[in-house]
C-alpha cells in the first residue's frame, strides 16, 4: 500500500478532534481556525464578527462613549451560579453601565492553558454568548492564545467593551453631595463566598451561588425614573467597603453606612462568620451602588426593586460633609466604627 | 443567623449599656484576654456604648501576636526547604520574620498552603507520601485539642512525613504573669470564653483569690461582652473578687473532658517564650517524648535561631495592657497592616490592627459621636 504524498502524509489518528486544547490550537494554523469555527464563531456569530477581519468596524451614535477592559482569572473556572465566561461578559458590561452608558460591543481575548478540556471551553464560550445576548451586546472581535501547561490556570479571559452615553447623563465624583442617598441593588458577598465555598477544603451544607449578572437593564430602569443619578459603581473586588472608600476619597466626602440596612443572605453571613470574613469586604459580581439626591431616592429605589436584578435593593447610607474621605459604619448593635480599605487578602482567622 | 443575631440585638445591647452606666461610679481598668473579644469590641464599636470612666485594655490573647519571632523564623526556614509542604492557618502567613514572611516564601516558590483544620494537613501528608508536611501548630487551649488530634491521627496512621511546628501557649500563666508584675494596672478580667469551653474555669478560681481580682468568663458576641463587662463592674463596685461565668451556654466548670484528654495524650506542659513578654514558666504545650518524632524542630534539626525585634515596636507593652496602639510612635506610619513591624498589627485580632482598621481616624471629634478615648 502506498501513500499519495501529494495529499500530505496521513496519520492514522484523526488530528482534528482533540478532546483537550493543545498548543497547536494557538499556532495560527488549521487547528486555530478550526477552534475559532467550531467553538467561538459557533456561539458568538454576528455579522461584525463573521467578517473575521483583524478588527471590528462598527457604527456608533454621535456623542460620548464609555470604554472599559477587565481580565478574569477566577479559580475554579466553573463555580456555583456561574463560570468565568459569564463573569467576563457581565463584568465588562457592568463597568460600562456604571458610566451611565449603554454597552454595545465587546472584545474577548482568551489565554488558554494547554490541557483545558474542549467541553469546558465550550461551556464557557456558550455561557458568554448567552450572557451577551441577555445584556444586548455583541462580541465583535477576539483573540486566542494557548500557553504550555503550568503557564496559566486553565483559562484567562480579557474582555473590553464600548458603550454609548446618552445625552444628559453624567457620572462623576464631583456630583456627589452631602445629604445624597446611597442605595445598593441587593445582597452582598454572594460571589466571593460562592467561589470560596468550592475552593479546596471547604464544604458548606447549603450552596452559595454567585450573583453574576448584567446590570445595564437595571441602570436603564433607574435612569427612566431619574435622569439625575449622581454616581454608580459596582462593588466587585474588595466588596462594598473598598468601593465606598474609593468613592469617599475621590469625592472627598464622608460616607455613613447603616449596618442593619445592608442586605446579605443568611448562608453568606454564616459562611463569613465561620471563616472570620467580613461580608463588607467580599466581592460581588451582580450588584451596584447608586448615589442619588435624597429627593430622588424613593423613586429610584422603587424602580430598582421592580427590576429582576434589583429586587432586594435597599438604602444603606448617606453622604456627609463630616469626616471627608472616611467611611463610618453605624453598627447593628448601636456602636460606630471606621470602615477601612482592606490590606491584602482577607485571610481566615485562627480561632 | 440563628443563635447569633439574638446576641447582636441592639435593644438588649442598649439596656446592658444603660445598666453598665448605672453601676459604674468610679474609673476602672479591665482587660479582655482574648483577641476574638478585642476584634468583636472594636468591630461592633462597643467602646462608645461604655462610660468614659471604664478603660478597656486589650490582653495577650491573640495567638498570632504572641508567637515569638524565632518561631516565625523557624517556620520560614522550614517552608523554604525544597521537599516541604508547609501548612498553616491563614493569618500566620503575613506575620513578618526578621527579613521575610511565609507569603513571600510562597511567592518565591515555596509550597505554603492555608488549611482550615490541622486534620487537613494530615490528609495532605497522606496524599503526598514523598513530601514532608509540616503544620504550624499555634494557638491557645482552644486550638490545642484539634492540633493534638492531628498528631494523634498521624500516629494512628503511622505517617512518617507529618510533623508540627509547635508554639502552643496557655492563658492562666499569662494572666498570672500580668498580675504579678509591678506595673500591672488591670483590675478585672474578661476571661476567654472558648479557652474555658475546652479547659473549664477551675484554674481561674485560685487566681481570682490570690490576686484579689474579679474574673468573668465571657463570650464573643457584642451582648456577651457587654454582659461580661456589667458583671465585672458590678463585682468591682461591690468589692467582690470572684470567678463568674457569663458564657454559661458554652462553658462548664470542668470544661470539655474528652478534648482535654486528647490534649494530654499528645502534649505536656512546658516553658514558653511569648512575643513581647518573654519566657513565662509552664505557659505552653510541647509534644510528649513519645511523640517527639512529630516535632518539626527536631525533625529538621533547627537548633537555636536568634532574631532581633524592631526597636520601634512596643508590642510587649500593648500585650500587657500598658499602652494603647495610638501611643506607639510607629503606629500608622512605619507600622501598618501592609508593612507590620510587630505581630499585633498583622492579625485582625491583634490590638494594633483592630485599632488601625476600625478606629484610626478620630472621626468623632467632628461631632459624629465616635470617640477615641484616651484613658
Amino acid at each position: 500500500m502506498t501513500n499519495d504524498i501529494s495529499q500530505g502524509l496521513n496519520c492514522p489518528v484523526p488530528m482534528n478532534d482533540y478532546p483537550t486544547i493543545v498548543l497547536a490550537h494557538g499556532g495560527g494554523g488549521k487547528l486555530t481556525h478550526q477552534l475559532i469555527e467550531r467553538v467561538f464563531k459557533k456561539h458568538f456569530s454576528n455579522p461584525d464578527l463573521d467578517l473575521m477581519h483583524d478588527g471590528a468596524m462598527v457604527s456608533v451614535d454621535a456623542g460620548r462613549i464609555a470604554m472599559s477592559t477587565d481580565s478574569y482569572v477566577v479559580s475554579p473556572i466553573i463555580f456555583p451560579g456561574g463560570n468565568i465566561g459569564e463573569l467576563a461578559v457581565n463584568g465588562t458590561v457592568n463597568d460600562i453601565a456604571m458610566c451611565g452608558a449603554r454597552p454595545k460591543y465587546l472584545s474577548a481575548s482568551f489565554i488558554i492553558e494547554e490541557g483545558l478540556s474542549m467541553a469546558e471551553l465550550e461551556t464557557i464560550v456558550a455561557s458568554m454568548a448567552l450572557s451577551a445576548k441577555k445584556a444586548g451586546v455583541s462580541i465583535v472581535t477576539g483573540d486566542t492564545k494557548v500557553v504550555p501547561r503550568g503557564k496559566a490556570d486553565k483559562v484567562f479571559i480579557t474582555t473590553s467593551g464600548v458603550g454609548m452615553i446618552p445625552e444628559g447623563r453624567l457620572i462623576h465624583p464631583s456630583r456627589i453631595k452631602a445629604g445624597d442617598t446611597i442605595i445598593i441593588s441587593g445582597t452582598i458577598g454572594d460571589h466571593g463566598m460562592a467561589v470560596m465555598s468550592v475552593r479546596e477544603g471547604l464544604e458548606f451544607e447549603s450552596e452559595i451561588r454567585s450573583d453574576t449578572c448584567a446590570l445595564n437593564g437595571l441602570v436603564e430602569e433607574m435612569y427612566r425614573v431619574s435622569p439625575d443619578i449622581h454616581f454608580l459603581r459596582d462593588p466587585t473586588r474588595g466588596g462594598v467597603a473598598s468601593t465606598m472608600n474609593e468613592i469617599a476619597a475621590s469625592a472627598h466626602k464622608g460616607i455613613r453606612l447603616f449596618e442593619k440596612s445592608i442586605p446579605a443572605n443568611e448562608n453568606v453571613r454564616s459562611a463569613c462568620e465561620i471563616l472570620g470574613f467580613d461580608p463588607l469586604y467580599v466581592a460581588n459580581e451582580g450588584k451596584l451602588i447608586a448615589i442619588v439626591s435624597s429627593s430622588d431616592a424613593a423613586k429610584v429605589l422603587s424602580a430598582m426593586k421592580k427590576h429582576p436584578a434589583g429586587t432586594e435593593s435597599a438604602i444603606i447610607g448617606v453622604v456627609t460633609d463630616d469626616h471627608p474621605s472616611v467611611v463610618v459604619l453605624q453598627t447593628a448593635i448601636g456602636g460606630e466604627r471606621v470602615v477601612d480599605m482592606i490590606s491584602g487578602e482577607q485571610l481566615p482567622r485562627i480561632c | 443567623m440563628k443563635y447569633l443575631d439574638e446576641f447582636r440585638d441592639p435593644i438588649f445591647a442598649k439596656s446592658l449599656s444603660e445598666n453598665i452606666h448605672k453601676v459604674t461610679t468610679r474609673p476602672w481598668t479591665i482587660m479582655e484576654i482574648c483577641g476574638g473579644q478585642t476584634h468583636s469590641i472594636v468591630k461592633s464599636g462597643l467602646e462608645n456604648l461604655l462610660p468614659s470612666s471604664l478603660s478597656i485594655v486589650h490582653g495577650p490573647g491573640c495567638p498570632v501576636c504572641v508567637t515569638p519571632l524565632e518561631m516565625i523564623e523557624k517556620a520560614i526556614l522550614i517552608a523554604r526547604k525544597p521537599n516541604v509542604i508547609f501548612t498553616s492557618f491563614g493569618d500566620m502567613l503575613r506575620v513578618p520574620g526578621s527579613t521575610s514572611d511565609l507569603l513571600t516564601v510562597k511567592a518565591n516558590g515555596g509550597d505554603v498552603r492555608i488549611v482550615y483544620s490541622p486534620l487537613d494537613a494530615v490528609t495532605i501528608a497522606e496524599k503526598n507520601p514523598d513530601k514532608e508536611v509540616v503544620f504550624f501548630a499555634v494557638g491557645f487551649e482552644t486550638t490545642a485539642p484539634a492540633n493534638a488530634m492531628a498528631v494523634w491521627q498521624a500516629h494512628k496512621k503511622n505517617l512518617k512525613n507529618f510533623s508540627i511546628l509547635c508554639s502552643h501557649v496557655l492563658v492562666p500563666p499569662a494572666m498570672e504573669a500580668l498580675l504579678s508584675s509591678s506595673t500591672n494596672r488591670v483590675q478585672g478580667f474578661l476571661a476567654a470564653g472558648h479557652v474555658c469551653t475546652v479547659m473549664g474555669y477551675e484554674e481561674y478560681i485560685p487566681l481570682a483569690k490570690k490576686y484579689n481580682v474579679p474574673i468573668v468568663v465571657t463570650g464573643f458576641e457584642p451582648t456577651d461582652i457587654l454582659h461580661g463587662i456589667l458583671m465585672l463592674v458590678t463585682q468591682l463596685e461591690e468589692g467582690r473578687c470572684e470567678l463568674e461565668n457569663q458564657y454559661s451556654r458554652m462553658v462548664k466548670k470542668e470544661g470539655n473532658i474528652p478534648a482535654q484528654q486528647m490534649i494530654f495524650n499528645v502534649f505536656e506542659i512546658s516553658h514558653r517564650k511569648w512575643r513581647g513578654i518573654g519566657e513565662i514558666p509552664k505557659s505552653g504545650y510541647s509534644l510528649k517524648k513519645e511523640f517527639i518524632h512529630f516535632d518539626a524542630e527536631e525533625k529538621f534539626s533547627l537548633g537555636i535561631v536568634s532574631v532581633e525585634e524592631s526597636p520601634l515596636c512596643i508590642a510587649g507593652n500593648i500585650l500587657r495592657g500598658l499602652n494603647k496602639p495610638f501611643e506607639c510612635s510607629a503606629f500608622g506610619n512605619q507600622c501598618t497592616p501592609e508593612s507590620p513591624l510587630g505581630a499585633p498589627m498583622v492579625s485582625s485580632e491583634g490590638a494594633c490592627a483592630a485599632y488601625y482598621n476600625y478606629k484610626r481616624q478620630n472621626v468623632a471629634s467632628s461631632g459624629s459621636g465616635m470617640v477615641n478615648k484616651k484613658h
